[in-house]
This record gives structure tokens, sequence and C-alpha cells, in this order.
């Protein structure tokens, strides 16, 4: 083949579509007749729902219904346990699944209570204002050390505690090689995290024609074959029966993954209910109480390390905010219990973490799923070691990664998706040194940051390291084949979000097609086009959809030699596929286009021999037996200004390695956006509840996105370590830019400002907590 | 995020406007650039049952100088005094602040008068208004009046300017000679409403002692507020560097009364304002120094 387009940095193809409006949107569908919802939600973080008063509302002109939780009779139900309990011995886990309509008692701020559906938006919002609850408030449940008290009020009183689950991991036995330490670093860390705040809010249109007995919903989900499942279920309905479309999704993120969400059940009910098309779309408001969060971790950690750095144990304990329910399992928790072991040989670890719940909003992942948390507390430890030791921050990483000849590499507990955590490959050694070769690490610390330090200026570097755990199972599956124009038709069952799936999917397939990749259609997000599948999360599109496209495409392939073989009476091995035709070696006039071959493949007359398929098509599916881990560096420089402490990042680099890459540029674009999400997590975000479980800051005027002006340039290099565990030789890579973020900020203030003895143990920062920390400090100096 | 219900009439003259004003007077609210009023509309924190759009009312927006006053229309907007020369020249305490409101996007249709009507104490413009001296023109269907900016700003969100009046111009001086200016502020992110802001203006004698200070924040209190004292530290003193920390340690701790958010403690905005204040007096006496010469 003379053309590659496998790893070739090719401008996207779904981006004209995007970038001048004519993709399709769920707020773009429009149906004759429909309706939409709004949703009366709890102020309160924690009450009791004495009564509703919805009578106004009903005689408001243009109102069409009004549902509370008893109008759903035996639909009303909580939801389904997204990710069942992971396969630990001892483990306890209090399932508590969101309701679609808040009965009796209100958990979180922002809870639905009643939905309105009206002939338009704005008539839905005015009748919101007609109808009357009275609560009886409760004392909420905020602070996760508080709700483990004995006298804590209860969320679920059936409970009898605040606990949702605890989980005990061990590999080797910390206590035992304790004495041994030549050093051990204790301290507290607390990690919150954000929201997702994806540029588009979630929405759902349902319509049901009763004619056909068919549902069509459009969804913001990330994984619509399994909506489309729950759904069936919910309803009684045959999965042929729904339909699910999950269009263009302006960002997802993880939020948006398969939630089940009280409104996504709701609408497709009422549709058939009321036999007209509804519309719900979230607006932001709405967004910032209703659509999950991530938010925070307590960690008691310590590790012991002998005198020369290297660590023989880790011992942590956390506590992990859950929210006021928990479907989606214990996936966050679970990362950052594996995080924790990042990519050093320890030999030695106890970790273990209580999940508990609060009246706030549900935590779910979001874009790095607790792996920042755990990045965090190892990153921290080893400079703080490293600090006590006298030894470079960059050399007590390298004597702790794991060598290259120990992959696979055993940690011996249990990850995200149930099996035993095991690192595929990696290579860990020469990232480190492309980076400080790419920062000029040592040339700063030794000649440029003494000058900056000599001229009054606080300028400091941070680098940081960290693996990512990507393409876990339990599979995609993908449809290819070659139309009679000869264009190519790639259908897979997760859905997009923006992450450039039309472009790498058709690289895939047009390696090994040999035809161009903007005659390569991809479809994603349709369970009518494609009835398989999981869904886009934990960076597994690329891996698993990938390799299923992969292995489809080259069937398909196999099939086109076969059926070409035959038209030109000539041997499969002179046969080559070249910008959409195929031909015989060196014969030009031997040539013809996929696409009359894929109608001779289809005859209307004479017969489709026995034992092969009409057409050039092909299905095949990819499950790999665990996940590909993916690994990096991250380096920063960065100026505080020490009075008002703002700051300004100068450099910031990232070397990363996530096996064989498919499209350099939509992989630097997954990168950037990762990033910026991690600036906004290490210094500018931060969900501000009161003690009254109240979001203090649930508007983008005082929830700080990082802006344009905030985020960097990024230079971006790349390691090549293939995994072994498909074919392409792939990892993921869609949560690597936001995960060490944190822990490099924390060691790259340190730096800056030497000549504090700081100790930055929490993320999120701000200026006006740097100004705390700096105050606490030269306190306790004094 | 809808708005309540609301009527909208769009007069294409002031006495119209002035007249639908007077009809509806509390219920009714004067649309200008929309920038504040419009999002707090969606929210519903604002349900105004009349919304009067003045936007077609011809020649409120201009800028001028005459005798020695700078004339500007309420419904010039942001971006024009940004790009205005005549501001850069005769007021350019003014014309250096105004690219701390906000966006540009948001400063293309943003009005100084309707950032004044606003009176939010975070803005920048009333806080310039009452450092530059400047007086408000309003007016009702029968009478015209001017308000100083003092008078003006009475409180949070809250002004001088009765149900029925509407802004139509402010006049400020003309820079006063051997005067040296200076704006600056902390915000979170470039274009939000600042944690802490500060103007200064330093009028420095032949005798190289200061004749004139000014001192005024923003988002100190439930106003723009002057500090005064902080700035009489400085009145008939030869300024040094020690003279310019003790004005900004008073006018922090004395006289301004934060009440933080969720961004900043008090304590923060105060550390800020003393920052600030020592960094602004230093500029504004050296810009005098230098137009002294």
């Amino acid at each position: 083949m003379t053309t590659r387009y496998f790893g070739k940095r090719i401008k996207r193809n779904e981006d004209p579509r995007l970038l001048t409006g004519r993709s399709l949107f769920v707020d773009d569908v429009d149906l004759p007749g429909m309706l939409h919802a709004a949703f009366v939600r709890s102020p309160y973080a924690h009450a009791r729902i004495i009564n509703i008063d919805v009578s106004q509302a009903l005689k408001r002109e243009g109102v069409v219904a009004v549902y509370i939780a008893d109008d759903l009779g035996d639909y009303w139900k909580p939801g389904p346990l997204l990710v069942s309990p992971p396969p630990i011995a001892d483990t306890v886990f209090n399932e508590k699944t969101q309701v679609p309509l808040a009965k009796d008692k209100v958990k979180f701020s922002g809870e639905p209570i009643v939905m309105v559906v009206a002939e338009s938006r704005y008539i839905a919002e005015d009748a919101l204002a007609d109808i009357y609850v009275d609560y009886e408030p409760f004392s909420a449940v905020v602070d996760m050390e508080k709700a483990l008290e004995e006298d804590s009020p209860l969320i679920h009183e059936d409970l009898g505690t605040n606990i949702a689950a605890r989980v005990v991991q061990k590999k080797g036995d910390y206590e035992s090689i304790k004495p041994d330490a030549a050093l051990i670093i204790k301290r507290r860390f607390s990690y919150e995290h954000g929201c997702a705040a994806a540029m588009e809010n979630r929405g759902v249109v349902a319509e049901w024609d009763r004619r056909s007995g068919r549902l069509t919903v459009w969804d913001t989900t990330q994984a619509p074959v399994v909506i489309r499942n729950g759904l069936a279920d919910l309803l009684g309905l045959s999965e042929r029966q729904v339909r699910v479309i999950a269009p263009f999704i302006g960002g997802g993120f993880g939020p948006k993954i398969m939630m089940f969400y009280q409104e996504e059940v709701l609408v497709p009910w009422v549709a058939i209910q009321l036999d007209r098309p509804v519309k719900w779309i979230e607006d932001r408001a709405e967004n910032f109480v209703a659509t999950t969060h991530e938010r925070g971790q307590i960690h008691d950690a310590e590790a012991a390390f002998d005198k020369d750095g290297r660590i023989l144990g880790v011992h942590d304990v956390f506590l992990h905010d859950t929210g006021a329910y928990d479907p989606y399992g214990l996936t966050v928790p679970l990362n950052s219990q594996a995080n924790v072991l990042g990519l050093y040989d320890i030999k030695n670890y106890h970790s273990e973490f209580t999940a508990v719940f609060t009246n706030k909003t549900i935590v779910t992942p979001y874009r790095g799923a607790g792996r920042q948390h755990g990045v965090f507390v190892i990153e921290r430890l080893l400079d703080l070691a490293a600090k006590e030791l006298k030894i470079d921050r960059t050399e007590i990483r390298r004597r702790n990664f794991i060598p290259p000849d120990k992959f696979p590499y055993n940690n011996e507990i249990i990850y995200q998706d149930f099996v035993p955590l095991i690192y595929d490959s990696g290579n860990y050694e020469p990232l480190l040194d492309d980076a400080l070769e790419k920062i000029d690490y040592h040339h700063f610390i030794k000649e440029i940051q003494p000058k900056l330090r000599a001229e009054g200026k606080h300028v400091g570097i941070g680098i940081v390291a960290y693996v990512e755990g990507t393409g876990i199972g339990p599979y995609e599956g993908a449809k290819v084949q070659v139309m009679s124009s000869g264009r190519v038709s790639v259908v897979t069952g997760v859905g997009t979000q923006g992450q450039g799936h039309f472009t790498s999917f058709a690289q895939i397939a047009a390696e090994q097609l040999g035809v161009p990749v903007d005659k390569i259609d991809v479809v994603t997000g349709d369970t009518d086009q494609f009835y398989w599948g999981a869904g886009t999360f934990a960076s597994r599109g690329a891996v698993v959809a990938g390799n299923a496209i992969y292995e489809a495409a080259r069937d398909v392939r196999k099939k086109i030699l076969q059926v070409a073989s035959e038209h030109f009476n000539a041997p499969e091995d002179e046969l080559e596929l070249f910008d959409g035709q195929i031909r015989v070696a060196d014969v030009p006039r031997m040539s013809i286009s996929l696409g009359e071959l894929a109608k001779k493949a289809n005859p209307t007359r004479g017969a489709v021999k026995p034992g092969t398929q009409p057409g050039l098509e092909a299905t095949n599916y990819f499950g790999p037996e665990r996940g590909a881990t993916s690994s990096g560096i991250h380096a920063m420089i960065i100026e505080v200004d020490p009075e008002t402490l703002q700051i300004h990042i100068q450099k910031y680099l990232v070397v990363h390695d996530c096996g064989k890459v498919i499209n350099p540029l939509i992989l630097d674009g997954q990168i950037h956006g990762g990033v910026a999400q991690g600036i906004g997590n290490a210094f500018y975000e931060r969900l501000v509840y009161d003690d009254d479980g109240q979001l203090l800051n649930g508007t983008f005027m005082d929830y700080h996105l990082p802006s344009a002006l905030d985020v960097p340039r990024i230079e971006t290099a790349h390691g090549e370590t293939v995994s072994p565990l498909n074919a392409m030789g792939v990892k993921g890579a869609g949560e690597a830019g936001a995960i060490p973020v944190g822990p490099l900020f924390a060691q790259a203030l340190e730096d800056a400002l030497h000549n504090v003895d700081l100790e930055i143990l929490e993320i999120p920062l701000n200026s006006n907590r740097l100004w705390e920390i700096i105050n606490d400090a030269n306190n306790k100096g004094k | 995020m809808k708005p309540a219900p609301f009527e909208y009439f769009c007069p294409d003259s002031i006495d119209q406007a002035l007249d639908l004003l007077s009809e509806h007077g509390d219920e009714a609210r004067i649309l200008a650039g929309g920038q504040s009023l419009v999002p707090a509309m969606n929210f519903r924190i604002q349900q105004p049952a009349v919304l009067i759009d003045i936007n077609r009312v011809p020649d409120l927006d201009y800028i001028l100088e005459e005798e020695n006053v700078l004339r500007i229309g309420a419904m010039t907007r942001e971006r024009q005094l940004e790009f205005s020369d005549l501001l850069s020249q005769q007021a350019p305490l003014l014309h250096e602040s105004v690219p701390f409101i906000a966006h540009p996007q948001i400063r293309n249709r943003g009005t100084i008068g309707g950032s004044l009507v606003n009176a939010d104490p975070a803005a920048e413009l009333p806080a310039l208004m009452l450092a530059l001296n400047a007086r408000l023109k309003v007016r009702n269907n029968s009478q015209e009046r001017w308000i100083e900016a003092p008078e003006f700003f009475i409180g949070m969100f809250t002004t001088a300017l009765e149900a029925d009046e509407i802004l139509l111009e402010i006049a400020l001086p003309v820079m006063a000679e051997r005067t040296g200016w200076s704006f600056m502020e902390v915000a979170p992110r470039s274009g939000d409403y600042a944690l802490m802001g500060v103007a200064a203006l330093v009028t420095m004698g032949e005798d190289g002692k200061c004749e004139g200070a000014k001192l005024v924040y923003l988002n100190a209190g439930d106003g723009p507020l002057e500090a005064k004292e902080a700035a009489n530290i400085l009145l008939g003193e030869k300024i040094s560097d020690d003279l310019i920390q003790s004005a900004a340690e008073h006018g922090s701790e004395h006289e301004i009364t934060p009440f933080g958010n969720v961004h900043a403690s008090p304590e923060f905005q105060r550390h800020l304002a003393q920052v600030l204040t020592k960094k602004t007096l230093t500029q504004a006496v050296r810009r005098a120094e230098e137009r002294k010469q």
C-alpha cells in the first residue's frame, strides 16, 4: 500500500459540518406538536415533603400536564444500579439509586419533585411558580467526616448509616516493612474535583409512534445502547421498539455516560402517556445541581521510603463523597485507589476507603474519574520525601519507576473493570528524559531560576508523572460496508461527544481498504444503525470501538480480495487496494472501483454462492481481556505574583505515551482539552457549598472555568509503547491531559514561592487560598 | 432560564420613553445594553412587567469636549469609551480602565449609563465616576436635574434616580495639570468582576509636594468607596514609599468594608486593597511627575 492513513495528522472530517452549524444536536430536534418540560427542583438539600399543590399550575393556559411522584404509578421506582460493587472480599456496598421524582423526602438541592409539561418552555417555567411545595427542612449532611459521626442526621434512614461503601485492598504487607523505613511521610490530603461543565447541557426529546409501536429518543448520552436497553426494560417494550439516537453532543466528560437521569426516564414515559413528542433541555442553572459532579476525597496517607528514596510501601485511608445516591457504584474511588500506585514499583500497599452519602448532587465519573485524587496523593508524597531526603524530585521518581523489563506488571489489586490491575506495557524513563530535555529542567534550576530569583521574580518549575488506565471492556462492535457509490460506511454503537471519531475511526478503515478518509462515512450513536455496544467512557472509544472497526475492516478487505480475485481471475497476492480501487499490480487496465465491485458482490441475477454472503460487508467485535495503560509526564513553568498571588503559566509540556497514535492532531486536541480542564481543577474551579448544602456558585459568573486567556500554549511529545492487548497496539488518551495537573501546580507553586516553607496538600487552589496557605506557613515558622 | 412574561416597548424618542416610564413607573425597567438586566431576567431575579428599550432613541451616544468638560451620552457603549482618542487625552484614567470591564463582546453592548444606573459595587464605572468628580444629568417627563456622583450612588444596586427618571448624560472635568492617574484591579480571570480594584489620582505641586489625591475602591463595600483619610495622608507632603505605605494601610484597614464572596475573604480583599493602593499611588505619582515636565 502506498498511501498511509493510520497515524497521519489528518484534519477532522466532521469539522466543516460542526463549524458551519449543519450538525444535529438534541435541541435542534423540533417535531410537530412537541411539548416542553420543566421541573420544580428542591430548594433544600434535606427536607421532608409535606404537601405539593399543583392546582394553580394546571389552570394556567398552555399547561398540558403536571406530574408528581404519586402520578407515576408503577413507573416510579429507583433507577438501575449501573456498576455493581467489585468482587473484593468484605466489600460493603449500600445501593441507593436516584428516583424519578422525589417522594416524601428530598436528598439534595436540585432534586426534581414536580414535572410540568406545557406548550412552550416559557409557559412551563411560568407554571413552576404556580406550584406550592411545603417542606419540613432537616439539617443537611454536607461534611464527610461529620456524616460519619453517631449523631449525624441520616440521608437514607433505612440504612442506619451514611456509609455508602467500604473497600479494603492490599498488596504485600505494609506493616511488616514499616520498621525498615529510613523515612516515613504522613500527611492529610484533600482533593476536590468539580463539575464537567460541558458546553452543551443535557437534553432529551422523545417521540412515540403509536401506529408502529415505536419510541424514538434523542438523548445527550455517551451510551445510547445501554440507555435503549434500560428504557425498553423500564417501559415494558422490547429493545426493537426503542431507538435511541445520541446525535452530536457538545461534550460528555463522564456525566452523560448512561445515568438514567430522572429527566431521561421521565420524558419518554410522558411522551407515551400524552401521545405527543416531549422535549426537555437542561439549562445551565439546572446543570450545576442536577447533572452529576465528581467532587472530593480526603486521604490520610503515608509512605515508607528507604534512605535512597525507594518506596517500601504506601498506606492510604480515604473518604469519598458520593452525594445523595450511588448509581455508578464505586468506579471513582476504585480509580483513586489504583492511581495511588502510579507508575511506581510499590511492593506493599494498604488502601481502604469509605464512600459517604451527603446531601449533595450525585457523584459519578468526570474526566479522570478519581484518578486525579490518587495521582495527587502519590506525587505529593514523592515530593515531600525528595525534599526530606534531599534528592532531586525527578530523580526520586526515576528510582521508583517500574522498570521496562517488568511488564506486564501486576499491581495485585482489583481495578474499575473488576480484573486485577495489570499494566500491559510501558517505558517511563524515556518519557521523563524527553520531558527534562524539552523543559530544559537542569538548565532552568541551575542557571535560569537563580537569576530570576535574584531579580525578585517568583518563577517555579514542576514535573510530575501519571498512568491512565484506559480501554476497558466489555466490548464494542462495528459494521463496515462498501457502498455501491464506492464510499465506505462504518457504523459503531458508541456515542460521540466531539472526540473526532468521524476521522480517527475512518482512518482505521481507510488503512485497511485503501480508501481516502474523506470517502468514509462514520455513524455513531444510533441504536437502529448498530444494535450492540457499551458506550464512550473510560478512554475506551479508540481502543475498543477502534479495534472492532479494525477487525471488521480487515474482514471486508479479505472479502474484497476474494471477490476481486474471482473477478480478475488473478491470485489475491497480486492484487492491491489503492485510492478506492482494487487492481492487479502492474497491470493498469485490470482495475475496478470498490463501488463497482460491491455491486458485483450483490448480483440482481444469478446466485450468491452457498457459504458466501452478498455485498462487501462485515460486522465484528472486540473485547479486551483488560485495559491498556497509558502514561506520561507533565511539566510546567509558572510565575506567581507574591503579593496578589495571581499566576502566569509560562510553559506547559506534556510527554505522553498511548501506544500507536491513530491521528496525532486529534490526540493533541484531546491533550489540550484535558490540560485546560486540569488547570481549571487545579486553580479556578471549585464547587462551594454552605452548611445547608446549598451550592453557592452555580453560575458561570462564579464557577470559574479557565478561559482562553488562562490556558497557555501546550507543547506535546509522544513516546510509543505498543499495547500487546489489541491488534492496533493502541491505548486510550481521553483523560491524560486532565489527570496530573493538581500535583503539578502544587509542586511548581512551592518551587516558585521558595522563600516560604510551603506544603500544598490540597486542590483546588486559587489566589485567596494560596495567600491563606502562605500565611499559615509563615505563622508556623514564627 | 426563560424570563417571566413582560410587555416590551421600543420608543424612538426620549419624550416617548419618559412618558412610558412615567406611565409604568416601578413596574418598568429601562433596557440599555442589557448586559446585566437580561441575564437577571433569565434567572428570574428581575421580573419587570414592562421593558422600555431605549436603543432606538437617537442622540444618546456621544463623547464631546466643551469648555474643559467632557460630556458623554448615557447610551455610549463601553467599547466607544475604549476607542475614544478624546478620552485617552482628557480622561486617561477612564480610558485606561475600560478594558477591565468584562469582555469585548460585553463592552460592545454595555453602556456607560446602564452600568451607572445598575450601580453594582463591583463594577468599574461607578468607582471611576466618583474618582473623576462626575456629574450626572437625569430627566423625567417634566424636568431635568444634575446629580453629583457621590450623591448618585446610594448603596448596593441603588441610586438617587427616581422611578420616572432616565440618566441622559455624564459630565466630567478634563484631567487637571500635573496630575497622574492609575487604575488596577485583581480578578480571578481576565474579564471577571474584580476581587478588589483601586483608582488613584494624584496632583503634584510645582514644589514637589502633593496638592491633591483621590483614592476610590470598587467591590470594597455596598458601593464605590472613596478613601478620603488615606488620600489626606499624602496632601502637602513630599511623596515617599513610606508615606504611600501608610496611606495604603490606612485605606485598606479603615476606609473600606469588603464583604467577601465565594472567591475571596474580606481579609484577602483588604490585603489586595493594600497591595493595589501601593501600586496605583506609586504609578500615579510617577505619572504626575512625568506630566509636570
